[in-house]
């Protein structure tokens, strides 16, 4: 973008109005390390670290000594472990796909139409976080219909109800980052139905949010161990602690990476929101 | 690159001319609970006219153009588009092309997508819509912006690309709804400007809400005064400005002065001169009484003892405002700046009406 001198003919109006950041760069200001929350930051991490940093240390350690990646190799053979993972992906999938399907036009219609009712939404859905696992596990099963009591779906509902929380929770605050209702009558003004304003206009603009959402749903389905194991799914949770391994180190193995993974993926999440929230205020 | 000078120019032969429909607003009504936004407004547009829909806020305007995009269903009366109703239609099925006053474009798309989003819609090839996008950027000023997105473009570029977006789907009619509000004073000239010539060369029917009565009065072929859900006056604005059919007018529109007047039959006394009553005479309430004169319509003469005093004074170029207070009232009159040097604050001078006829309204309770 050319710079304007002072007196010079302005010779194209599109230059007139330069965009943001433009302008010569700003001096940054020094960040100042503070002590306090270098402190709290670390406590915190050495609170993270040090259990997974045994947990690792017991995993790998030969009993001889030193340490070995040879149980890393062992896992894929573990007996019920590929089984449990293949049920625990299924059930992450499917939980994926229902609940988006039934919360993002949930929550773009509560944005539009119904924003007084966001409040009675938020509370209704905070209950499966308030409402016992175990409770909630024995209500769901006692009202299922016969052919769906043996199916894993069943479970794969519950989990629909169990990420409503952080899915809804996700959505709001992107959609609260988007001026949906004029990007909506723009669209339809254009000539674009419903269907395709949401799909071309609100959901690529929501990739954070929805990214968000689906990992949170994804680290919950991985994670829940008291509702699979009441309902006698061996998922990776109910593996890890059931599983007839003649080398326990093996199922503390898998409890580690798995938390790695979800610690790794939370870390993305916060770097795309970081990501969105900029690009929103500048365009704000 | 065409610039904001260069619009009376043509661009390329494929950018089509738009023929404007005419808008007719039938008797509409719209509520929201107990609060009437419009009350039975009826309104004509001609086609290729830009109308103006001016008014304080919560006079109906936004919602006036809102049941005429579609967004708003009337709870009564019609809006024709080309002598066809339309009052039932859904907004994605009117085809008219709108500006918002928020910035609108797709944050997800570059200006050349957003512009082509309506054309994508219409299935047209990918090679037309880039065409036509191109095209409707260099119309506006940013064909070199084309791959550029919302958040490295400024205000007065947003809404630019904006107006090419609402252009592209060759609209019936565009709706302006204060696209210039968020800008500061100097793109705001310029953008106003350019929107009028675009609009003008492509002759099609704008309706251009906004409460700002410069933008209205130096862009609109006609502006529509409203108050309170209903029309107050249609007129160009040099009628509406030197004729103002109702006390709100003139009160809205310009700058007046309130002065206690006494009824003579179908004049009125004002500061010691006969000035005929403007209008329909049986429309003129009866009880206290107050006219309503422009700044221009009293004459300021320095006279010690003068029953006038000057109170402030604001140079304005060619004119200078002076305050003068008379009998109690504080009255504003244009003088010429040249003569203007002795109306110092706290001279006493002698004021004069020197219009033919004025708007004489109820008289308002001191505040």
């Amino acid at each position: 973008m050319a710079s304007l001198e002072l007196g010079a003919e302005i010779a194209d109006p599109s230059q007139i109005d330069a965009p943001y950041g433009a302008e010569a760069p700003l001096n940054k200001p020094q960040r100042r390390f503070r002590w306090g929350r270098g402190a709290i930051l670390i406590v915190t991490a050495a609170y993270f670290v040090v259990p997974f940093y045994a947990g690792m240390e017991y995993s790998l350690q030969r009993p001889t000594g030193g340490f070995s990646l040879t149980p890393l190799s062992q896992i894929a053979s573990a007996p019920g472990f590929a089984s449990a993972l293949w049920l625990s992906t299924q059930l992450a999938v499917i939980t994926m796909v229902v609940v988006m399907a039934l919360m993002v036009p949930t929550v773009i219609y509560v944005h539009l139409r119904l924003p007084r009712f966001r409040r009675v939404m938020e509370v209704i859905t905070i209950l499966p976080i308030i409402i016992p696992p175990i409770a909630y596990s024995v209500g769901v099963l006692e009202s299922a219909p016969q052919w769906l009591r043996n199916s894993q779906y069943l479970l794969a509902i519950v989990y629909v109800i169990l990420a409503m929380p952080y899915v809804y929770r996700s959505l709001d605050a992107g959609l609260g980052a988007l001026d949906v209702k004029t990007l909506v009558e723009a669209s339809r003004s254009l000539g674009s139905s419903w269907l395709m304003t949401i799909w071309r206009v609100l959901v690529p603009n929501l990739r954070a949010a929805l990214m968000s959402a689906s990992v949170l749903t994804l680290a919950l389905v991985f994670g829940e161990f008291t509702i699979a194991n009441v309902d006698n799914w061996q998922t990776i949770p109910v593996w890890i602690y059931l599983a007839p391994t003649d080398n326990p180190r093996i199922n503390t193995l898998v409890a580690m990476i798995a938390l790695l993974a979800t610690a790794v993926v939370l870390i993305l999440i916060v770097s795309l929101d970081r990501s969105q929230s900029r690009n929103s205020r500048r365009s704000a | 690159m065409t610039s904001v000078t260069d619009v009376s120019t043509p661009v390329g032969a494929d950018v089509h001319t738009l023929s404007g429909a005419p808008v007719v607003f039938d008797n509409l009504t719209r509520r929201f609970g107990a609060t009437t936004a419009l009350d039975r407004f009826s309104l004509n547009i001609a086609p290729g006219e830009l109308v103006a829909l001016l008014g304080p806020s919560g006079c109906g305007k936004t919602t006036a153009l809102r049941v005429l995009a579609g967004f708003e269903r009337p709870d009564s009366g019609r809006i024709l588009v080309d002598e066809k109703d339309v009052s039932t239609v859904a907004a994605q099925h009117r085809n008219m092309g709108m500006v918002f006053q928020s910035y609108s474009l797709f944050p997800n798309m570059n200006a050349r997508d957003n512009v082509a989003f309506g054309l994508h819609i219409r299935h047209q090839r990918s090679s037309q819509r880039r065409a036509k996008a191109a095209e409707l950027l260099d119309l506006v000023g940013l064909g070199e912006h084309v791959s550029k997105y919302p958040h490295q473009l400024s205000g007065g570029q947003q809404q630019r690309v904006a107006l090419a977006r609402a252009l592209a789907i060759e609209p019936r009619v565009l709706l302006l709804d204060e696209p210039l509000s968020a800008l500061d004073a100097k793109v705001r000239a310029e953008l106003r400007d350019q929107i009028r010539a675009i609009q003008q060369r492509l002759a099609i029917t704008t309706v251009f809400v906004t409460h700002d009565q410069e933008e209205a009065m130096s862009m609109a072929d006609r502006v529509c005064v409203m108050s309170r859900g209903h029309l107050e006056q249609v007129a160009t604005p040099a009628v509406l400005y030197s004729q103002p059919a109702t006390p709100f007018v003139g009160q809205f529109v310009g700058v007046s002065s309130r002065i206690s007047v006494t009824r003579r039959g179908d004049h009125v006394e004002i500061l010691g001169r006969e000035v005929k009553i403007r209008g329909d005479l049986s429309a003129v309430p009866t009880g206290e009484l107050e006219a309503l004169v422009r700044p221009e319509d009293l004459d300021v003469a320095v006279n010690p003892t003068g029953l006038g005093v000057i109170t402030h004074r604001s140079f304005l170029g060619a004119t200078t405002r002076v305050g003068v207070g008379v009998a109690g009232a504080n009255l504003r009159a244009d003088v010429r700046s040249s003569l203007a040097d002795d109306l110092d604050v706290g001279t006493r001078v002698d004021v004069s009406v020197n219009a033919r006829d004025v708007l004489v309204a109820a008289s308002q309770p001191a505040s």
